[in-house]
């Protein structure tokens, strides 16, 4: 295991049912990167962080973040990773200052803390004059900037960002690709980004991963990957082209 | 356990906004008024004249002013309240997504479910505590007597046990949310199961003991046999275990559980004359085993809740 990286997976599979959803998956994450974790939709992505986070269990391989297995010690690894989920459900009949009340107070945050928090996180994401509306009334774009917002709240030292761009219109992605990468770089998070908007990613991400049916099929730096994937000389590749191309021999 | 409370608080707080629980608690309140004052005016009219019995307060509760008495009501109609407070607890965040949000912030599984039935047996036992408190109120009122201490022992023994007894049904409620994914779906599980445990064991004891003692027309130990066995089966159901305790609770001329003989309430009284009603902590020996079973039947339920929540998977789909 290497000492360094945050996010470490050796040999993870998950079979679900007999299909093989994780096929003995091994990469590793460095402190304070964005990692791009790409991929076609079935491709495992989700399923990984779902073990990573320990709500599933791996049928085989192991999983360590910040040193810790998430399999056997599931609160500790918890308390360290924020994870905004595809499709991210809200209590409607909340408001988003109750949202992230209910929030802090599961992580241990209350009191002045969690209101001087929450206040910050409000700020940032945006949503500070529309905190006390029903979630209910929030659209779309919104309702992802709170997710975002919980994270926030919850100070993670390292973020699961699932499709956090999901449905929202080209302002409202680079505003929050923008946020991401600000986080990153203010309080040293480490960031898990999986996304379909391949030019964000290639903008914000330091290194990607490219899923496709269970296997990791490439990872590295941009630079590397163009170089791997077309040769010398193939650095004015977009991240596009090399994902086609893997998903065209996949 | 900050993670426990917090999921109490907010459970309690979506218990007390939704209109859920304000329509089942006046619909409850009013029926348990009602009940009790036909109660009240049956028995102030039956016993015009008489010297009034020890236990005089007390028959508020089982008398049957219309069709039920108060007993029988919370026996009935008790189960509804658990089921109806939690048959969507945990798949109802499923659908909506949240599940898979809470359980990524640290806390245990079982947190999840501890706090949900927790939250759900303080909404029961405000329901119940208030509905007896304005009962008695009422009673004072309508008959003119006040309970003496042991009768309101009786009547806390008879609230704990009807909150057990409640909270038992909405443990069966948490399960079945767990067990089934679609809200629908598990409303009609635990109404299936209210109704079958409610009505159709009675049937089906029956059924049971006519076919292992066929003989019973013709002879007397048969009969005495059936009826056993009959009962026995009927112990299966939380509800008889409930009714069972109770009677012995609020009647303290009750000396045992089973009673083969109904009797009015003149006979009632001049019986009394004649036998000594039993001391509150004898009633409690008589009921203990059903206190216990009843207590060990949740303890089977959320056995099996924690089990099935524990392996199942997360996935917002």
């Amino acid at each position: 295991m290497d000492p360094t990286a945050i996010v470490e997976t050796t040999e993870l599979t998950k079979i679900y049912n007999g299909h093989t959803a994780v096929d003995h998956l091994s990469f590793r994450v460095q402190e304070g990167e964005i990692f791009g974790f790409l991929g076609p939709n079935g491709a495992g992505k989700t399923t990984t962080l779902l073990m990573l986070l320990g709500l599933t269990e791996p049928t085989s391989g192991q999983a360590q973040v910040a040193g810790i297995n998430p399999t056997r010690n599931p609160v500790q690894v918890k308390r360290l990773i924020g994870y905004l989920q595809e499709n991210m459900g809200f209590y409607r009949d909340l408001n988003a200052w109750q949202t992230l009340r209910y929030i802090a107070e599961l992580n241990g945050i209350d009191g002045k803390q969690a209101e001087a928090r929450i206040e910050q996180a409000l700020a940032t994401v945006g949503l500070l004059d529309e905190a006390s509306k029903r979630i209910q009334a929030y659209s779309r774009g919104m309702r992802q900037r709170l997710g975002l917002a919980e994270i926030l709240v919850k100070e993670p030292k390292v973020a699961f960002l699932d499709e956090p761009t999901q449905g929202l219109d080209p302002d409202a992605t680079n505003r929050i690709m923008d946020l991401i990468q600000q986080l990153c770089q203010e309080k040293r998070m480490t960031v898990l980004l999986s996304s379909h908007l391949l030019y964000q990613v290639q903008k914000i991400c330091h290194r990607v991963g490219i899923m496709i049916q269970g296997r990791m099929v490439a990872q590295g730096p941009m630079a590397e990957l163009a170089e791997a994937t077309f040769g010398v000389g193939g650095e004015q590749h977009t991240l596009e082209d090399i994902y086609l191309k893997y998903f065209q021999e996949a | 356990m900050h993670g426990l409370q917090t999921i109490i608080k907010k459970e309690l707080a979506d218990h007390f906004s939704s209109y859920r629980f304000v329509f089942l608690f006046a619909l409850i309140a009013m029926v348990s008024l009602i009940t009790v004052y036909m109660a009240g005016l049956t028995i102030s009219r039956d016993l015009e004249g008489v010297a009034k019995p020890r236990y005089f307060f007390l028959m508020l509760f089982t008398a049957s002013g219309v069709s039920l008495s108060l007993t029988q009501f919370v026996a009935l109609f008790g189960p509804l309240i658990g089921l109806i407070l939690g048959f969507d607890m945990i798949n109802r965040e499923r659908n909506e997504g949240t599940l898979s949000k809470l359980l990524a912030q640290p806390i245990y599984r079982d947190t999840v479910v501890n706090g949900k039935f927790l939250a759900g047996v303080t909404v029961i036992s405000i329901m119940m505590v208030s509905i007896v408190l304005l009962i008695t109120g009422l009673g004072l009122i309508m008959v003119g007597v006040t309970p003496g201490w042991e009768e309101l022992g009786r009547i806390a023994l008879y609230l704990l046990l009807s909150i057990l007894y409640i909270s038992f049904w909405l443990g069966v409620a948490i399960l079945f949310s767990i067990v089934f994914r679609n809200v629908a779906t598990s409303a009609l599980a635990a109404l299936a199961t209210w109704l079958f445990f409610s009505f159709f064991i009675g049937l089906g004891a029956n059924v049971v003991a006519s076919a292992l003692t066929p003989e019973a027309d013709t002879n007397p130990l048969a009969m005495l046999q059936q009826v056993k066995i009959e009962r026995a089966v009927s112990l299966v159901s939380p509800m008889e275990l409930y009714t069972s305790g109770i009677l012995a609770i609020v009647d303290p001329m009750q000396r045992t559980t089973r009673s083969f003989i109904q009797i009015g309430r003149m006979e009632q009284i001049s019986l009394e004359r004649f036998s000594g009603p039993l001391s509150l902590d004898q009633s409690v020996m008589v009921v203990l085993p059903y206190i216990i079973t009843l207590i060990a039947l949740t303890a089977v339920c959320f056995a099996v809740s924690y089990t099935v929540f524990m392996r199942q998977e997360i996935r917002s789909i």
